[in-house]
Order: C-alpha cells, then structure tokens, then sequence
C-alpha cells in the first residue's frame, strides 16, 4: 500500500522542471559565493560552515528539498481544499505584522521567528494567493467573462499588494499585479492590460517631457483624430464620438498635469520618485514631496543619488562579452554594489561572465517559464491551469523586473531573482509555488476539480 | 471556455519574450557596445601605488658623496581608525596644541577621505622620531612611514647641488607625458635640476584592489602587472669637495663667487656663491621657513647663484684679452710701448689709471695699465686696414665670442646668463652711423657695456692657460651606467679659439706672472708655484650712489702645465688685489699641494674668512641677529651706569 502510494507520488512528476530547478538553486548559490568570496579562504571549511551567507543558502536549499519532498508526497487534493483557508491566513499574517512587525531595512514587512530567522508573510502570501484566485476562477459557478467576477479576482489579488504598500513594500505590492497576466489568460478583456500600458507609457511620457508641451502634443493629438474622424463618421455618431474623444482628451491631460504629479509628491515617498526619476535620467526635486516635508523639516533635501543603479550598470557593463572570470570581477570584490547577495545579484553573474553568461541564464530562465506555461496548458483542470499560470506570472514579473533594474530599465523597487537572490523566506516560497504546481501536474490524469 | 481563450497562451508567451528581448537589448548596449562602464570600474577598483625609487647620489671627483639619500619618517593617519589616540600625550611630542590637532584631522579628512591614510606630521626631525617610536602604542590609527630625503653630508655647494621640491600644478602642466604625479619630488634649481632625468629613476607601481570604501583588499593578480622602482643613476662630477669647502670658507662674510676650472677637461674644481647656506636646511620639515626667510628677508639673496646666474662688468682682467686680439689681429706688437702719466687722456675724458711709466705689453698686463689698453683698443677698432668701425668691432666680437663670451656656455646648471658683447648695431643707436672708439673707450679695461659671469671668466682664464683651446665648463663628468640621454655629449667637444699664435700666448702668460711677482697681484703669490694671474677692480653704482669697486682676480696655475684655472670675485671689495687675490692663491695652493703648507698661510685662511666684506647696502637691510641686539643693550646699560 505504502509503496504503491510512493509509487503513485513518483509517477508523472516533470523532472525537467526539477532539473531546472536544482540548476538554478545551484547557480544562486554559486553567485552568492561570489559575491562574500574573500582571497585566501578556505571555500572548503566556509561553505561547511554555516557562518557565510552562501553556507546559509546552502542549508536553506537543503530545507527546501525537504519541504519539496513533503510536496511532492502530498496529494493534490489539499491544496484546493485548503486555498481559501490559507489565504484568510497569509491576510490574517499580514495584518499581524503591524503589530509584531520588525524593521528590516526600512520596511516593517517582518515577524521574528525563533533562532533569529524571520518570516516576511507578504512573501508567502503569494503562494496563498495563488491559491486562492485559482480556486476562485475555477468554481464551476464562476463565469469570470463576467464583470463581477473579474471584479472579486480583483480584490483577492489586490487587497494583500494594498497591504504591501501600507508596510513600505512596494516591489511585493507590484508582484500582485503580475496575477493579472494569470487572469488576462482566463479571459480578462485585454482592455484592462492595454488601457493599463497606456496609462503607463502616458505617466512616463510625464516623466521625460515638459508639463506644458505635453498638454499641447497630446490637444493637438486630439484635435487631429477630430478632424480625421469627423468626415468617417456618421453623423448621428458624431457628437458621441467628439464628445468620447474630448473627454479621453481631458483624462490623459488630467492624468498628465495632476495625477501623476500627485502620485510623485503624495503618494510616492521621496526616496521612490527619485529612483523613478533617476531612472530616465532626471533629478527628482525632494522638496516637492509632501511625505518627506513632513518628516524632515527645516532640513535641506537631499540631493538625489542613483549610486546603486550606477554601481550596478558599471558591474554589469564591465563584464564585457565573455565577462570578467569567475571570482575576478571587481566591482564584486570592492563591494561596490550594494545589496549584492540579494536584490542585486544578477550583477555578480553579469561582471563574472559577461553578456554570454548572462544570455545563457535568461534562456535558462525563459525556458523554465515556457515549460510551466506548457505545464499548465496540458491541464485539464481549470484550478491546477490557474495556478501554473499564476507561477509563471510571478516568476516573469520577479526576473524581469529584478534584471531590469539592475541594468537600469526599471526604478529600484525590492524585488528578488527568484531561486538565485541570498534569503531564505524568498527561495522557501519559490520553492513552495513550484512544487505545489508540480504536485498539481503530477496529477494532472485525476478527475476534474 | 479554456478551449476560448487557448490563444492567449501564445500572447502570454509574446508577452514574456518581450520582456527577454528588451532585457537582452540593454544588456547587449551595456556589455557589448559601451566601454566606458569597463573604465568606471576600474576607476573604482584599482589602487596604483607608486613606489619612489632612491634618487641618484652625485659623488666628487675623488668618489665622495656630496649629495646622497637618507631615510626620513611621516608621521601618517587614517582618521577612522584613530579613535581612542592619547590626544594630549601625541599634541606634547609634537608640540601642538589641541585645537591645531583637530583642524589638521578636519582638514585631512576633507582632502583625503576618512578611510585612507593621509600624512599628519613629514619629515620628523630625528628626536621627535624617537620619542613617538616608543609611543606609537597609545596612538592606534597612527604609523610611522619611512621616506627617502636627500642629504647633503658635506653641508656645502648648495648652489651648485641645488635641492628638488613637490611639484606643482604648473610643472604637471608642462611635462604632461614625462610620468610625475602629484606628491613626486623633482629637482627645482642645480644639478638636482639638470639631471632630473637621470636621476629621478622610475618609478614603480603597484596595483591594488580597493573596496567601496577606498580600503586596500590586496594585490592586483599578485602583482603580475606591477613594476619595480629603478633607482636614479649615481654622477661622478668634477668638484673637489675638500676645495669647496675651503671655497665656501674663504667666502664667509662676503658677498661675490669663486669658479675653479681643471683647463685640461673642462670640469669645474669648485663653485661657490657667496652667501652660500646649509643645503640641509631644505629637506627637513623646517624647509618652507628656510626657503621663504632666504628667498624674501636677506638682502644679500642666498638662492641667486652668483657664478652663472649674475653677470658682472669684468674690469682689468678683461685687459688680457684685449692684448691678446691686438696681437693676433697685428695691430700691436710686442715692442710697442705706451708712456702713461697716471691717467689715458687720449679721449679728451681722463681715465685714472694705477700705475704711471712706460710699458710693453707684458708690464702693462703686470701692472695693469688702463692707457695700454686704451691705446691698443682704439688701435684695433681703427685698423686702418680695414677702416670700418662696424666691421673691426664685428672682428672684435668674434674673438671675444670664441672665447665663450657673449652667449649662454652652457654649463650644466639652470638659469645661466649669456652676459653681454655689444655689437655695432648697438652702438648705431646711441651714438648714430659714426660712433667713434673713444665712445666706447671703457670696454677697453672691461668695462662699460661688457659684462661677463663668473664661469664665463674663470674659462678666459683656463683658454689663456691652454693656449687657445677649451672645454665647455661642467659639473658632471660621467654618468654611472652609462649616459643614456647624452647629456655629456657637448663636454667631450674640444673648443677653439680663432686662430691666435701660440707666442701672443706667451707674451701674456709672461705678463700674468708678472702680476704676481711685481705686479698688482703680488698678494697673492703661492710660494714655489708659478701663478699667472690678473686683477680686476670694477666701479659700479647701484641706484645711482657710486659704492666701493668690486674686487676681481682671474688666475690659473702652475704656468708651465697649468691645472687649475680660477676666478674670484667680492662684490664691493674695494682693490682686488686684498681680498680676491689672496681667496685664489689659497685655492691654487690647497688643489695643487693638497693642503696649506705653513702656520702662516694657514692664518691666512682664518683672516679672509673673517674678513667682512658684506656690501654696505645690504648690511643695512640685514636683520640685525638677536644676540647682537643683546650685546647692544648690554652695552648701552654698561654706558649708562
């Protein structure tokens, strides 16, 4: 019984999804090491002993396994049964770390464990939110063409991203709305995406363009689909058409002249619009901001530094083609980048093997997504296909945005390099969202759910 | 529905080959089409440290080191580490005060950075050395760093020696490619100055690899790429460092210079510019006070090098050349006499004259007679021959020319001037198209318009001796290792004169001993040597007051294979013949026997060396010293009681 059960639990498990896995937890590692490799020690005796950082993720890794096995030797079957559960806990979690909350690095997403560990829930509670938009788009009940529905999948996506913000995590919050690339699958009006990119382009042409000349582009924009438009129509549809025209006109001016401003000065801390602003290559005036006018008063704002992204273009840019060697880069060895072992540490891999290795990796990378997008395609049930497709999004938004920043294609927002990035609460839920789906796959032939 | 929305699958997939793409594109901007990120970081990274090579050591002519390197210590910082230093106890060694401690700290932190060491205290005198040696364990974040300084063991021949300094931005700017950076030393004035290039040596660097925070994490590739320090190349020059000495010593309390020049080679023997000082006194920490006290508040400015870097009207000893062309050009000979009266009135002016009779050539040379020359000089600018003042003046020149007149020598220190032969065209200006000889009657004793320096003189002197051949003066014989840049190329090139018979030669060799037998150089006989020599005493006025005459002695010696010729001159001395010509005869005598033989002569030197011959004007603005302000009140108190 025992063992056909094992058996049971081996069979129909993608292995390649596991390989892929175990390569690039390697690979993380590997990064880590040289990232604190100091000359002159013993790699040996540092990596058995538990003192360095790579030590460390080396004995996450093997914590990992060992919850992927236990995964693995599950059935499928709890986790639909446990996804609204869990969710109502990693809420319940998140809103606890308002009051047991410790300050990690300026943000108060943390819950001290025992033994000096601690739990980021906003992290976890991606697993559980996965969960949950999956187990709600796949009741049979649920027609999610439907506006009301598309609505709740919504809030259940957007009330832990909101909780994100109020804990300064902006770059988890973020990850929430990659789920939205999960939903536009199961039939969410690409509406939304393209309105959404509009908005957008809109609030980055605010950035880079005057205030008044774009008011002036975007009137004369509407004035000539007016005047274009006016002979093509019918006449009755005229005035809806003008009037539809003037009042997106007045929008995207709204947007651009108040809204975004408002976001950047109100919203926004001083610290985020700077790095957005230094992004396109602007200095963001501190002064403006409201939220850094009242905790700072009567100090000179500071001006604005983009030390990070520059330190991390150079390491990157300095690997050349086939890159500097391993353990030979020096923008590593000075500690010139800051938050190398985590956020940054695809910048390790671009100094250490240049542009190959880095070309090497984000295949690896976009060939491990395309195996979860075609895992989840071969699902006959709409839940474990909602899942896989929620893995996959995460996983997209997390590597895109974390490799865009570091080589300057997107503002600083905290986001690890999935499986790679030094931390074991990140690789924990990485490793948690792959293996679920693999179970779910694993048993793809079961009845329908 | 799953079936519904399937293409989407493949819009997801766009999407995410997108993101790639775009990602992949930046990447390929950064690592493959820019360099400048490669630059930044090793802007960032890399830590050259310059390794400074000894420089070279310059040796006498008999292998003595007259300028060599000693080790002197820095008292350096690293500000962030220094936390817990014994303030107090450290301000007491140095003997500073708080306040200055932690402006220096403020300072250093400003320039340097926190992190990285910066130099708190150079050049400790030895004392203070010793003292925080035993102390450096209450001073954590402090090191003392060991530094090369050049030292000077004879205390003498700073002017010829010269001294190096930090350079500047200025210097940077002009030798862009020459390899200084800021903090290098480089010679600033005397041979330190000439053979910069040989001996600085190179230096060498050592890479090394920095962190965030500018702190050494250790070598570049274990020093694969580093370069080792070359240390400057040794000179052997031509100064007799015993004959300095004794130069510098004779020179004591007087204004002027002395050249001694071997004629056989060209080397000079010795060079003093008097007021000379102590060369150490511009390498230890004291340097900048020493410099600025010489360089603004002593009249009698120590730093000018007398001998190459002044020019002097040369008087009588000018006479000897005048002869010299007189013959050579036949318009005098040795049987012309010229009867003087105690005054050359041939000019309608009357020009004082020291002596009165009759005299050739040789006696004239002897006794220094101004109508001689004044006769012999007007004879040669109004050759009949020629009949053309501009071309028999012209004809002048190239003598005096050949005989290194008129122009740079180029003796191997900085800064030498050329000194001054008019020309004709000169003369057209001032006394229009027909200027007579008597305009110029002066330059027939050497003065007037002639001006010459010291070394230009002390080489007439070595020509005369040769019979009409030289070697550019130097200071430099040989380079050790070689003369990779051939700077002593032009010192190995035998000069000559215009074709002058060796008999005329003679005749004023013959006149230059006699100098010295009866003539107005007798003071400074050197017994048992026979000395040709010629006084000279030159009147000059500074702002319009006459003051007293400057003393001349031109000399070389022994007559027969003569070795040494020399030059010898007090500013405002008065007669030549008390004060120059003994300074020379005492030289002859120590280079030529060694020694001074004799109680007698070795008074001699003490009571030249005390004699005080400081010109008045400058004794005026001479910062009375402190004990003689002393004596003074003492003196009045004593008067009063």
């Amino acid at each position: 019984m025992n063992r056909r059960n094992n058996n049971l639990a081996a069979e129909g498990i993608d292995y390649t999804v596991i390989w892929l896995y175990g390569i690039l937890v390697s690979i993380g590692v590997l990064c880590i090491f040289m990232v604190e490799y100091k000359a002159g020690s013993n790699w040996l005796s540092t990596f058995l002993g538990g003192k360095t950082n790579y030590s460390k993720q080396l004995i996450f890794g093997g914590v990992c396994a060992l919850v992927a096995t236990f995964i693995l030797l599950t059935d499928s079957k709890i986790f639909t049964a446990f996804a609204n559960l869990s969710y109502l806990l990693g809420i319940l979690l998140m809103l606890a770390t308002f009051v047991l909350g410790k300050n990690i690095n300026g943000s108060k997403s943390w819950i001290p464990l025992v033994g000096g560990f601690n739990l980021q829930p906003a992290e976890l509670c991606k697993i559980f939110t996965s969960l949950a938009i999956a187990k709600f788009i796949s009741r049979q009940e649920v027609d999610f063409s439907n506006l009301k529905s598309q609505l709740i999948a919504g809030v259940i996506a957007l009330t832990p991203a909101a909780l994100s913000i109020l804990q300064h995590e902006l770059g988890l919050a973020l990850v929430y709305l990659s789920l939205l690339i999960a939903m536009f699958r199961e039939g969410l009006p690409a509406q939304f995406l393209i309105i959404g990119s509009c908005f957008g382009i809109l609030a980055l042409a605010t950035l880079i363009v005057e205030r008044d000349a774009l008011t002036i582009t975007l009137t004369i924009l509407a004035g000539l689909i007016i005047f274009l438009a006016y002979r093509q129509v019918r006449k009755k549809q005229r005035l809806i058409t003008i009037t539809a025209i003037l009042s997106i006109w007045i929008l995207c001016v709204g947007v651009q002249r108040y809204v975004v401003p408002y976001i950047f000065n109100n919203v926004l801390e001083c610290y985020q619009s700077t790095r957005i602003y230094s992004m396109v290559g602007k200095d963001y005036d501190c002064s403006l901001n409201q939220k850094s006018n009242e905790k700072v008063t009567g100090k000179a704002a500071r001006k604005p530094d983009d030390y990070n992204v520059r330190q991390s273009k150079i390491a990157i840019g300095s690997g050349g083609f086939f890159g500097r060697g391993f353990l030979k880069g020096t923008q590593t060895r000075g500690k010139y980048v800051p938050e190398q072992d985590t956020d940054f540490i695809f910048t390790s891999l671009g100094e250490a093997f240049g542009f190959v290795g880095c070309a090497v990796f984000l295949g690896l990378y976009l060939y491990f997504l395309f195996r979860i997008v075609r895992i989840a395609e071969r699902q006959r049930s709409a839940f474990s296909r909602v899942y896989a497709y929620c893995v996959a999004s995460i996983l997209f938004f997390h590597i895109a945005v974390n490799v865009s920043m570091t080589i300057g294609l997107f503002p600083i927002v905290g986001i690890t390099l999935p499986l790679i990035s030094y931390g074991g609460s990140s690789l924990l839920t990485f490793t948690v969202l792959i293996f679920i789906m693999l179970r779910l796959d694993a048993d793809r032939q079961m009845v329908l759910r | 529905m799953s079936a519904f929305n399937q293409n989407r699958s493949r819009i997801v997939q766009l999407i995410f080959i997108g993101a790639f793409v775009l990602i992949t594109l930046q990447l390929i901007n950064l690592q493959v089409f820019s360099t400048k990120y490669k630059m930044a970081a090793d802007n960032n990274a890399f830590y050259r440290k310059v390794i400074y090579p000894d420089r070279g050591i310059i040796f006498d002519r008999k292998k003595r080191a007259i300028l060599e390197n000693t080790i002197s210590y820095d008292l350096v910082v690293i500000p962030a580490e220094s936390k817990g230093t014994d303030t107090l106890a450290l301000c007491a060694l140095l003997n500073i005060d708080t306040a200055t401690y932690k402006k220096r700290m403020r300072d250093l932190i400003f320039k340097n950075g926190a992190v990285k060491p910066s130099v708190f205290e150079p050049l400790l005198t030895t004392e203070n050395f010793a003292r925080l040696n035993e102390n450096m364990y209450r001073f954590p974040g402090f090191t003392l760093s060991e530094r090369s300084v050049r030292s000077y063991p004879y205390d003498c021949g700073a002017a010829v020696l010269g001294y190096t300094a930090e350079v500047d931005t200025g210097f940077l700017r002009r030798h862009k490619d020459e390899g200084y950076e800021m903090g290098d030393y480089f010679g600033t004035t005397g041979l330190e100055n000439s053979y910069e290039k040989i001996l600085m040596g190179q230096r060498g660097i050592k890479r090394f690899i920095r962190d965030n925070k500018g702190r050494i994490q250790g070598p570049w590739e274990k020093g694969e790429f580093d370069t080792a320090a070359i240390a400057g190349k040794n000179l052997y020059s031509s100064i007799d460092v015993e004959l300095q000495k004794l130069g510098e010593k004779l020179m004591e309390n007087k204004v002027g210079s002395i050249v001694a020049i071997d004629p056989k080679t060209g080397g000079i023997l010795c060079m003093v510019s008097a007021p000379t000082y102590n060369p150490n006194y511009l390498t230890g920490n004291q340097r900048k006070k020493h410099l600025v006290d010489m360089m603004y508040f002593d009249p009698r400015k120590p730093l000018l090098n007398r001998t190459v870097s002044t020019t002097y009207s040369p008087g009588s000893t000018f006479k000897t050349l005048v002869g010299i062309i007189g013959m050579a050009e036949g318009v005098i000979d040795d049987q012309m006499t010229v009867t003087c009266g105690g005054s050359y009135l041939g000019c309608g002016r009357r020009m004082g004259c020291h002596a009165a009779g009759t005299f050739t050539l040789k006696p004239a040379i002897s006794k220094s007679c101004n109508s001689y020359f004044a006769v012999a000089f007007r004879r040669i600018l109004d050759n009949v021959k020629v009949n053309n003042r501009d071309i028999t003046l012209g004809l002048f020149n190239e003598y005096a020319y050949s005989f290194g007149l008129g122009k740079k020598l180029g003796v191997d220190l900085p800064s030498e001037r050329m000194g001054n032969i008019p020309t004709s065209k000169y003369y057209q200006k001032i006394f229009g198209k027909n200027w007579q000889a008597c305009n110029i009657i002066s330059n027939s004793i050497g003065q007037g318009e002639i001006t010459t320096t010291l070394t230009q003189l002390a080489n007439v002197m070595a020509i005369i001796a040769n019979k009409g051949w030289y070697y550019l003066p130097h200071l430099i014989d040989s380079v050790e290792g070689g003369d990779d840049y051939e700077m002593l190329a032009r010192f190995k090139v035998k000069q000559r004169t215009k074709n002058i018979a060796e008999s005329i030669f003679e005749e004023v060799h013959e006149g230059m001993q006699g100098t010295m037998e009866f003539g107005t150089g007798a003071y400074a006989k050197v017994p048992g040597i026979n000395v040709c020599g010629k006084t000279g005493t030159v009147e000059n006025a500074y702002r319009g007051e006459s003051l007293k005459d400057h003393a001349f002695f031109g000399a070389f010696a022994p007559r027969e294979n003569p070795r040494i010729a020399i030059a010898v001159m007090c500013e405002n001395a008065g007669y030549g013949a008390t004060s120059a010509a003994p300074i020379a005869s005492l030289l002859i005598e120590k280079y030529l026997r060694d020694s001074i033989a004799g109680p007698e002569r070795k008074a001699k030197i003490e009571q030249l060396s005390n004699m005080n011959l400081i010109p008045p004007q400058m004794k005026r603005l001479m910062k009375p010293e402190p004990n003689t302000i002393k004596k003074e009140n003492i003196k009045k108190a004593i008067a009063k009681n």
